[in-house]
């Protein structure tokens, strides 16, 4: 069941087009990621479903009514404030009973929701707290608590772990996790910028750059095939290599060779016009593996080696103006600096873009 | 040749005073360091000590010598004055002075009036300036308005007085009126408009009073009794008293809304506006509260724009409308500043002396404490009755002022 909907949902400020044409359909009890560098708009469209920016083109559908022209409380969602914006003058209970209040519920019906999300959260001893009286942790407890009495449709998270630390962030985003199995039904839009959050959160991503959505879908969907360059590099750390190489053999298997001799043969079909064309050759870091010999797909200069134990990262000269190539492998390996290595990926590890930076498996 | 020339005169004492206080922190640092406890000899590094822990005292010396001298000094011999007798060459009389003074009926009319001017001009400049910051906050021009509202604070009480003195001001009727308030005045005639504007407005101003009081006491009611735990004694005897303030508004406004339709008014006559028993105090009031609304209004919105724009997303998310908004987000937020933008305007409400100096002198019943100080200090010639009426001012603005302080401190931290 669609839960939420945008229909070419654009926003623009007096001339300036910050966001154009995004067409999304969230399922109920998806936990959607919202993705992408700073400045993308991530946040204008969370703020936009919220209803604190103005849509200014298209239709924003939730449970299948028209919210564009309704307030933000009317929209049956809740949000959770990055800064966590707890009233600083209400203890946790008042926080949390805020919005019931407002809506006029009886005193029974506001006292058991804000009981049941306390014991939810473990806030119940912290009740009769001001905020400032908590850490950073239960500081965000208690904004997701105050989200979580409303009982909404959708839930809206605007990079919510951003101000902890970082033993701190990792604790909360298992919290969040645990959350979302134990409201199995609710739906979740969740802002962030740090990839690893929404690797390990999300049902489906959305990867938004410049204004526009690059991809969506399921994590793993993305690491494995991103539709083009700007995904293939976004997600994945280290970020993939891109090679710049020439198609030699088209059809249901393909061919390319690359300036220092190396090639390589895909199991991604191209067609015959596309015969000695210019294309990129993606590569990520950790699907390379040393080689002898012949027969191997790029060749560099070692510069700099990172050796942490589990893996070791290797920096390779960049040729020319062409970035730099990374290598992670797995363990310890002896490797001098300025050592002339050959490297080789499986072929079904290896991803192809043409020149304009869009994957040959999304070509239409 | 320079007394002939105030320009230089001043310049000359300019350059002497700034060149005295230097020469003071100069020459005293001089001789302290190589006269008093010399960085030499076998005692260097104790001397070195030393003359820094004397060093606070010799830049505190000038400012605690003129406190001690002109307000420390004179608090103690208005003491002693407010306990003797002038015409009895000094003596001492123990409390005659606060007896006699307690005896007269002007004492008490000033005394009335200052409490007067205590409720009403800081509630009224405040309120006022909190309205004008938070309207004022997301206009573009919202800071040309903000100007205009701060510019009386540049003027001084008696130009202030003086302007509103030609407000007031009075012509035979047969003249042209040069006070506005006059002018307006004789342009109500009794007719269908004067009772709208004079009556039926202001019955419908009084009602909405009346029923804010009752709405906003019922508010306080309901939270009170719903969370009853935790609450202090404090917290409740601050109820209460709000309560009984509460129904004292609803009575007086609904009284007044009332009174309105049984007043003859006057019209087609000039009125003498400052010799209108008791309203006359609202006239003179109307001064400070025009001088001091900017003041709130500045202090105010610096600390409306300081509230985090994420907590009043938050209310917006759960539901509040603007009024809630302002009086349960941002109001509670700023509670602090409120507090010390009161009490500071509170002072200055328990010193006014200049307002009505030069607009009443304290004639039909409009007398302040710090006018009627005056007249029996400089005009009656009578020390002992001046020093006692002072020593009831000083006893009236202690309390205030060490709250004051303590809650701008409160707000620093």
């Amino acid at each position: 069941m669609t839960s939420l909907s945008l229909k070419g949902v654009s926003k623009a400020y007096g001339s300036m087009e910050v966001l154009r044409d995004i067409d999304l359909d969230i399922e109920q009890g998806e936990l959607v990621v919202f993705v992408g560098p700073s400045g993308c708009g991530k946040s204008t469209l969370l703020r936009m479903i919220a209803g604190l920016e103005k849509i200014t083109g298209g239709t924003l559908d939730i449970d299948n009514v028209v919210v564009n022209d309704l307030p933000p409380a009317q929209r049956g969602i809740a949000m959770v404030f990055q800064s966590y914006a707890l009233y600083p003058h209400m203890t946790v209970y008042d926080n949390m009973a805020f919005s019931l209040k407002l809506a006029g519920k009886s005193r029974q019906e506001i006292d058991t929701a804000v009981r049941s999300a306390a014991d939810m959260l473990q806030l119940s001893q912290y009740l009769d707290r001001l905020p400032k009286a908590l850490s950073g942790g239960q500081r965000q407890r208690v904004a997701i608590g105050r989200a979580i009495v409303r009982d909404p449709k959708v839930f809206l998270f605007d990079e919510p772990l951003s101000n902890l630390d970082a033993a701190l962030r990792v604790a909360t985003r298992i919290e969040i996790a645990q959350l979302k199995e134990s409201m199995p039904d609710s739906t979740m839009i969740y802002v962030t910028h740090d990839q690893v959050e929404a690797m390990t959160l999300a049902t489906r991503i959305v990867v938004l750059h410049g204004g526009g959505i690059e991809q969506v879908g399921a994590p793993l969907e993305l690491y494995e095939r991103p539709a083009n360059t700007f995904v293939a590099q976004f997600i994945g750390s280290p970020a993939m290599n891109l090679i710049e190489a020439k198609v030699t053999e088209t059809g249901p298997r393909t061919s390319v060779i690359m300036a220092d001799g190396g090639h390589a043969t895909l199991p991604i079909p191209t067609r015959a016009e596309d015969q000695g064309n210019a294309v990129k050759l993606g590569v990520r870091p950790e699907d390379l593996s040393l080689v002898e010999g012949d027969d191997f797909l790029v060749s560099a200069d070692v510069e700099i080696i990172e050796a942490l134990g589990e893996t070791t990262v290797l920096y390779f000269k960049p040729k020319s103006d062409a970035p730099a190539l990374i290598a992670k492998l797995p363990g310890i390996h002896q490797i001098q600096r300025g050592t002339h290595l050959k490297l080789i990926a499986a072929p079904e590890k290896l991803h192809l873009f043409d020149e304009n930076g869009v994957s040959f498996l999304y070509r239409s | 040749m320079l007394s002939e020339n105030p320009a230089l005169l001043g310049l000359a004492t300019i350059i002497l005073g700034v060149g005295a206080c230097l020469g003071y922190f100069f020459l005293s640092n001089l001789v302290l360091d190589k006269v008093v406890f010399p960085a030499r000899g076998k005692h260097a590094g104790r001397n070195i000590n030393r003359a820094n822990m004397v060093r606070p005292w010799l830049f505190l010396f000038p400012a605690l010598f003129a406190l001690g001298l002109y307000l420390a000094y004179p608090v103690f011999e208005t003491l002693r004055l407010s306990l003797t007798d002038r015409s009895l060459g000094g003596a001492f009389v123990g409390f005659d002075n606060y007896r006699q003074m307690m005896n007269e009926a002007k004492f008490w009319e000033a005394l009335r009036n200052n409490m007067l001017w205590l409720i009403v001009v800081p509630a009224i400049s405040t309120s006022f300036g909190l309205l004008a910051a938070q309207l004022t906050d997301r206009l573009r021009w919202g800071n040309l308005a903000k100007s205009l509202i701060f510019m009386p604070m540049a003027i001084s009480f008696v130009g202030a007085s003086v302007i509103f003195k030609l407000i007031y001001d009075t012509r035979p009727a047969d003249q042209n009126q040069i006070g506005v308030l006059n002018a307006i005045w004789l342009k109500f005639d009794g007719g269908a408009g004067s009772i709208f504007v004079l009556q039926i407005l202001p019955t419908v101003f009084f009602l909405a009073v009346a029923g804010l009081a009752v709405f906003s006491g019922w508010g306080m009611f309901r939270d009170g009794s719903a969370s009853l735990r935790g609450r202090s004694l404090w917290q409740m005897s601050l109820r209460v008293c709000a309560a009984v303030l509460g129904l004292w508004l609803v009575w007086a406004s609904i009284s007044a809304a009332v009174g309105i339709w049984f007043v003859e008014l006057p019209y087609g006559e000039p009125q003498t506006w400052l010799t209108i028993p008791f309203w006359n105090n609202f006239f003179l009031m109307a001064v400070l509260i025009w001088i001091q609304t900017g003041f709130a209004m500045v202090i105010l919105s610096a600390a409306l724009r300081g509230i985090p724009e994420e907590t009043v997303e938050a209310a917006i998310v759960d539901g509040a409308n603007p009024f809630q908004i302002f009086f349960k987000i941002k109001v509670p937020q700023i509670m602090g500043t409120i507090v010390v933008v009161w009490t500071t305007i509170t002072l200055t409400v328990l010193k006014v002396f200049d307002i009505v100096f030069a607009m009443t002198n304290g004639q039909w019943e409009t007398q302040v404490l710090a006018n009627y100080m005056y007249d029996k200090l400089f005009r009656s010639n009578d020390w002992g009755v001046g020093s006692a009426s002072a020593i009831v001012i000083m006893l009236l603005v202690t309390p205030i002022l060490v709250w004051n302080v303590h809650n701008a401190r409160k707000e620093m931290r």
